[in-house]
C-alpha cells in the first residue's frame, strides 16, 4: 500500500530559494498536505506551510502542485502515478514569505476597498424577509473560502504587478456582485466596480472559475452579470433604479 | 533587540466567532481594540462549523421560546451548567443571529422568508439557523466583514482604518503580563518572521478556542493547543469542568489521514441513521433512563417524527452526543463495527440524491474528495472523534470576567455554559452571546480603571527568554513529544476512563513535561513550525494535566466524562465543580472542589419534579417542593 514518492518542494525565504528534492513515504488515502506534514515531522522541521481545517473548508493551504493552483488538503496522492515527481511551489502572484507560505495581504487590502453591505436604514434586525430563491445567487458567492487561488491565477495580475493597484481580482469583483445581488443592499456599486475595482480588465477567460475549489461559477454567475449590469446602467440609469425597487418589493411580498 | 510595542484599551486573543464578536463590541463602545490570531483573518476554527447556530426564534415551530431552549441546554449538560449562562444564552441568541443578518449574513430561508431552522440532537424544536452545512463560514465571514465595515468608518472619520480596531494576524501570544494582580498586557511573536511583540493593555479577552490537538483522533485543527486555557492558568485564573470533553459521535474513520474529521450532525438531523454491521439501527437499544419518554421506541415512530413532530417522538439517533458516542463505542467493541472500525451512517437510503446534495453539500464533497465515497449511493463509516471541551476559564456569566482583574474569556475557552455536555449548535450561539458580553465587560472594566496597570520589564524579559529557549538548544524533536502526548490522552483519558489508566496518563504527562523542557527547534525564526510547536507543548501539557487530574477525581459518569469504574450519575457530584489552578511554584496543576450554586427559583420552576428528581439530591428536591407549594 505504501510507497516512496519523489517530491520537489520550493524552499526559501526573503526572495531567494530553490527546489529541493525529497523522497518520502506515502500511505493509502493520503493527500499532498499529509506528505508535506510528513516532511516536517521527519526531514524538514522548519518547512513552512499554512493549513487549518484539512478538509477544504478554510482556504489556508493554497499552493501550486505541478504548476496548478490547488488546496494541498484536497489533492489526493492517488491522482498521481507512483513514479511521478510531484513539484510543490507557493502561489506565484503573491510574494513568498517562506517556502510555501506567501504574503496574501493584497487580498485583505482589496477586501477593505469594497464598500460594505448597506441595508436600508429603516429595516431592523429580525425584520428581514427574503425568499430562498432571492438569496441563492449571493449565497453561491458566499461559499468562498478565501483561498485566493482565483486571484493567484488571474492573468491580469499574475505576472503584472503594475495592474495590482487598480484591480480587485475575481475574488473581490465577485464580492461586489454578491452585494449587488443581495436583496437588501441599497448601495450603487456599478460605477465603482468598473472604475475603481477594475472589472473592465477582466476579459472573461474563466481561469478563475477553473481553479475555484468551491466550484463557484465566478465568471458566469458573478463577473459577466456584473458586466451586464454596468452596461445597462451606462445606457439607462432607470434600469438600475427599477431593478432595485423590483428586488425590494418582491422580497417583501 | 527592540521589541515592537503597541498600546490598546482591549486586546482580544482569538479571531473566531467569540473573539470577533468581542472585538466588535469593544470597538463599538469606543475602545481601541486589537485582535490577535494565530492564523490568517477569517480562518479560525469557527470557519469549520457546519450545522448551525441554535436560537429559539420560533421561525419553524412557533412553540419554541427561550425557556424551552434553556431546558434543553440544561438537560444536554446534565444539569451541571452554569444556569445563569444558559439563561442568558437562550434569551439573547435570537438577537445575536438577527444582528448578523443586518450585517449581511444570508441564512437559508423558510417559505415565509424568515431564517430557516433545522433539527439537531437534544433540541426539542427545529432551532438551528444555518446555511447549508457551512454555517461557521457564514458566521465568521459576516463578523470579519463587520470588522472591515467598522474600519471603513474609521477611515472616513480619522483617516486611518486601523485607528480603533486592528487585526494582528499570524501572531501568537505566549504570556499574559500583570501588574500586581491585574492584567497589564500580553506578549507574543509573529509567526511570519519570529519577531517579538508586546501589547500594553489593561484588558485582555481570551477567545482562543479549544484543546483537541492533545488527542490523536480529533476534529480540531493545529490551532487547538489550549493556549488560552494555559495562559489563563499561568495568569492565576481558574479553569472549571476540565474533565468534560465532547467526543463527537461521527468523525470520519477512513482513510487514516482524515481520521477524526467531522461528519456533521445535520446528517442525522436531516434523516440519516446509524447502523451496525448486522444492518441494525442500534440506537434504539441505547436510550438512557433519563430520556426514556422523549425518544421513539420504534423505527416507524422515529421516521414519522421527521414530518409530524407534534404526534411522534424523535429518533434516538438524535440523542445528545455523549450518548451516541458511547453507543458507537460499545457497538464497535462488541464486534459489530464496520471494516474500518466505525459504524455505518446512512443517508443514501433515506433521501433522494438531489436533496442530499442540496442539504449537505460539503459532506457530499468531503466524502467524495477525501474517501472516494458517494454519500448519495452508499453509507459512510463513522466513529467518535475528540471535538469540543466543555471546560474552560471560570467566568462571571454577565461580563465574561475571570478571577484575575482585567482578564475576560468567551467561547470555547470559557467554561460553565455547557455543563458536562454541549448540544450541537449551542456553540456558535454561545460565541455571539458571550463574545458580545465579554467585549462589553472589558470595555466597562477599562472605563472604571483609575490608572493603567504597568508592564514590568522583568516580566517581558522572562517571557522573551521562555519564547526563544527552544531555538537556542539542540534538543529532542518536538513532534515526538507531541505524538506521544496525543497517544497518551487518546488511549488513557478518552471516551471511557478508569482510575488506573488516568493515573498512568498522569505519570506519562509528568515525564513528557520533563522532555518538553528539552525540546529544540532547528532553523531560523522565520515561519518555523518546529519552534511554534515547541512552545505550544507547554500549553497542551498543562491542559492535559487539568483534564486528567479532574477526570481522576470525579467519581461518576456524566456527559463528556464516563468512568468505567463509576458508571452511574451521582446527584451529590452534580453539586460539585472541579476547579483547576496552578500550584504556587507554577510547576503543576491543583484541583479543588467548589459547590455549584443552586438554580434561581424562577428557573428551577421551569422543570417538572419528575425530571428534576433524576438529577438532584433529596435535599434539593425537598427545597423544590417547598418552593412550588409557596
Ligand atoms: C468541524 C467542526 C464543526 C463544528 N460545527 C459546529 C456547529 O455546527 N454548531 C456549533 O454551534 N458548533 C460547532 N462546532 C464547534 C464550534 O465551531 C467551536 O466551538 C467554535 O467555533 C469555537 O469558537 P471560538 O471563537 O471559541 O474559537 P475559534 O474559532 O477556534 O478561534 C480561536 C482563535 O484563537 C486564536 N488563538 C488561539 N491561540 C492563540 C494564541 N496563543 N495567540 C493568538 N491567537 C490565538 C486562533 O488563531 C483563532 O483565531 C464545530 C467544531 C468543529 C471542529
Ligand atoms: S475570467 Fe476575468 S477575473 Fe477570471 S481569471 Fe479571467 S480575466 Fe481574471
Ligand atoms: S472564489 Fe473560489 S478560488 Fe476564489 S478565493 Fe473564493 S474559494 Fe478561492
Ligand atoms: S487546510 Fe483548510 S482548506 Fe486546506
Amino acid at each position: 500500500m505504501s510507497y516512496k514518492a519523489k517530491f520537489r518542494v520550493w524552499r526559501g525565504e526573503g526572495g531567494e530559494g530553490k527546489l529541493e528534492d525529497f523522497t518520502v513515504e506515502v500511505n493509502e488515502g493520503e493527500v499532498v498536505l499529509d506528505i508535506i506534514h510528513r516532511l516536517q515531522a521527519t526531514q524538514a522541521p522548519d518547512l513552512a506551510v499554512r493549513w487549518n481545517c484539512k478538509a477544504g473548508k478554510c482556504g489556508s493551504c493554497s499552493m501550486e502542485i505541478n504548476g496548478r493552483p490547488k488546496l494541498g488538503c484536497m489533492t489526493r496522492m492517488s491522482t498521481f502515478t507512483e513514479d511521478e515527481t510531484i513539484t510543490v511551489t507557493p502561489m506565484r502572484t503573491f510574494p513568498v514569505i517562506k517556502d510555501l507560505v506567501t504574503d496574501v495581504s493584497f487580498n485583505y487590502q482589496k477586501a477593505r476597498e469594497i464598500p460594505s453591505f448597506t441595508p436600508p436604514s429603516d429595516v431592523k434586525p429580525g425584520e428581514y424577509r427574503m425568499q430562498q430563491i432571492d438569496v441563492e445567487r449571493s449565497q453561491e458567492f458566499r461559499k468562498c473560502i478565501e483561498c485566493f487561488m482565483c486571484n493567484n491565477v488571474c492573468h491580469v495580475i499574475r505576472d503584472h504587478e503594475e495592474n495590482k493597484p487598480g484591480f480587485a481580482g475575481p475574488r473581490f469583483l465577485m464580492r461586489i456582485a454578491e452585494l449587488d445581488m443581495h436583496p437588501y443592499d441599497v448601495a450603487d456599486r456599478k460605477d465603482s466596480a468598473q472604475e475603481e475595482h477594475g472589472l473592465g480588465y477582466c476579459n472573461i477567460t474563466k481561469c478563475c472559475t477553473e481553479v475555484c475549489p468551491e466550484h463557484i461559477k465566478i465568471t458566469d454567475n458573478a463577473l459577466i452579470p456584473m458586466k451586464e449590469r454596468v452596461v445597462d446602467r451606462k445606457y439607462d440609469p432607470l434600469v438600475w433604479l427599477g431593478n432595485k425597487i423590483f428586488k425590494r418589493s418582491s422580497s417583501k411580498s | 533587540m527592540e521589541i515592537e510595542r503597541h498600546e490598546y484599551d482591549v486586546v482580544v486573543i482569538g479571531a473566531g466567532g467569540a473573539g470577533l464578536r468581542a472585538a466588535i463590541e469593544a470597538r463599538q463602545q469606543g475602545k481601541r481594540t486589537a485582535i490577535v490570531c494565530k492564523s490568517l483573518f477569517g480562518k479560525a476554527h469557527t470557519v469549520m462549523a457546519e450545522g448551525g447556530a441554535a436560537a429559539a426564534m420560533g421561525n419553524v415551530n412557533s412553540a419554541d421560546n427561550w425557556m424551552v431552549h434553556f431546558r434543553d441546554t440544561m438537560r444536554g449538560g446534565k444539569f451541571l451548567n452554569n444556569w445563569r449562562m444558559a439563561e442568558l444564552h437562550a434569551k439573547e441568541a435570537p438577537d445575536r443571529v438577527w444582528e448578523l443578518e443586518a450585517w449581511g449574513a444570508l441564512f437559508d430561508r423558510t417559505k415565509d422568508g424568515k431564517i430557516s431552522q433545522r433539527n439537531f440532537g437534544g433540541h426539542e424544536y427545529p432551532r438551528l439557523a444555518h446555511v447549508g452545512d457551512r454555517t461557521g463560514l457564514e458566521l465568521i465571514r459576516t463578523l470579519q466583514q463587520r470588522v472591515v465595515a467598522l474600519q471603513q468608518e474609521d477611515e472616513k472619520l480619522h483617516g486611518d482604518a486601523e485607528a480603533y480596531i486592528k487585526v494582528f494576524q499570524e501572531c501568537t501570544v505566549t504570556r499574559l503580563l500583570k501588574d500586581g494582580d491585574a492584567i497589564s498586557g500580553a506578549f507574543g511573536y509573529w509567526r511570519e518572521n519570529g519577531k517579538l511583540i508586546l501589547f500594553d493593555a489593561p484588558a485582555v479577552v481570551l477567545a482562543t478556542g479549544g484543546i483537541g490537538k492533545s488527542y490523536v483522533v480529533t476534529s480540531n485543527s493545529w490551532e487547538y493547543t489550549g493556549d488560552g486555557h494555559a495562559l489563563a492558568l499561568l495568569a492565576g485564573a481558574k479553569l472549571i469542568n476540565m474533565e468534560f470533553i465532547q467526543f463527537h459521535p461521527t468523525g470520519m474513520v477512513w482513510p487514516p489521514s482524515v481520521r477524526g474529521i467531522l461528519v456533521t450532525e445535520s446528517v442525522r438531523g436531516d434523516g440519516g441513521v446509524l447502523k451496525n454491521s448486522d444492518g441494525k439501527r442500534f440506537m434504539f437499544d441505547y436510550i438512557p433512563e433519563v430520556f426514556k419518554d422523549k425518544y421513539a421506541t420504534t423505527e416507524e415512530e422515529g421516521d414519522r417524527w421527521y414530518t409530524d413532530q407534534a404526534n411522534n417522538r424523535r429518533p434516538p439517533e438524535l440523542l445528545p452526543r455523549d450518548e451516541v458516542a458511547r453507543a458507537i463505542n460499545s457497538e464497535v467493541k462488541a464486534g459489530r463495527g464496520s471494516p474500518q472500525g466505525g459504524v455505518y451512517l446512512d443517508v443514501s437510503s433515506r433521501l433522494p440524491a438531489t436533496e442530499i446534495v442540496r442539504r449537505l453539500p460539503s459532506m457530499h464533497h468531503q466524502f467524495k474528495e477525501l474517501a472516494d465515497v458517494d454519500i448519495t449511493k452508499e453509507p459512510m463509516q463513522v466513529g467518535p472523534t475528540c471535538h469540543y471541551i466543555m471546560g474552560g476559564v471560570e467566568v462571571d456569566a454577565d461580563t465574561g470576567a475571570a478571577d484575575v482583574p482585567g482578564l475576560f474569556a468567551a467561547g470555547e475557552v470559557s467554561g460553565g455554559m455547557h455543563g458536562s455536555n454541549r448540544l450541537g449548535g449551542n456553540s456558535l450561539s454561545d460565541l455571539l452571546v458571550f463574545g458580545r458580553r465579554a467585549g462589553a465587560g472589558a470595555a466597562s472594566y477599562v472605563d472604571g480603571l483609575a490608572a493603567r496597570p504597568k508592564i514590568s520589564p522583568d516580566s517581558v524579559d522572562a517571557a522573551k527568554a521562555e519564547a526563544l529557549a527552544p531555538l537556542e538548544r539542540a534538543g529532542e524533536n518536538p513532534y515526538e513529544v507531541h505524538h506521544e502526548l496525543q497517544r497518551t490522552m487518546n488511549e488513557l483519558v478518552g471516551i471511557i476512563r478508569k482510575a488506573e489508566e488516568v493515573t498512568e496518563a498522569l505519570e506519562a504527562v509528568g515525564k513528557l513535561k520533563e522532555r518538553a523542557r528539552g525540546v529544540g527547534a532547528v532553523g531560523s525564526r522565520i515561519y518555523n513550525p518546529g519552534w511554534h510547536l515547541s512552545l505550544d507543548l507547554r500549553n497542551m501539557l498543562l491542559v492535559s494535566e487539568c483534564v486528567a487530574k479532574a477526570a481522576l477525581l470525579r467519581q461518576e459518569s456524566r456527559g463528556g466524562h464516563t468512568r468505567d469504574d463509576f458508571p452511574g450519575m451521582s446527584s451529590e457530584w452534580r453539586r460539585k465543580l472541579l476547579r483547576c489552578g496552578l500550584s504556587p511554584d507554577g510547576s503543576s496543576v491543583t484541583v479543588e472542589e467548589k459547590v455549584q450554586p443552586s438554580m434561581r427559583e424562577d428557573l428551577i420552576k421551569l422543570f417538572d419534579r419528575d425530571e428534576l428528581k433524576k438529577y438532584i439530591t433529596e435535599d434539593e428536591l425537598a427545597d423544590f417542593d417547598a418552593l412550588v407549594k409557596e
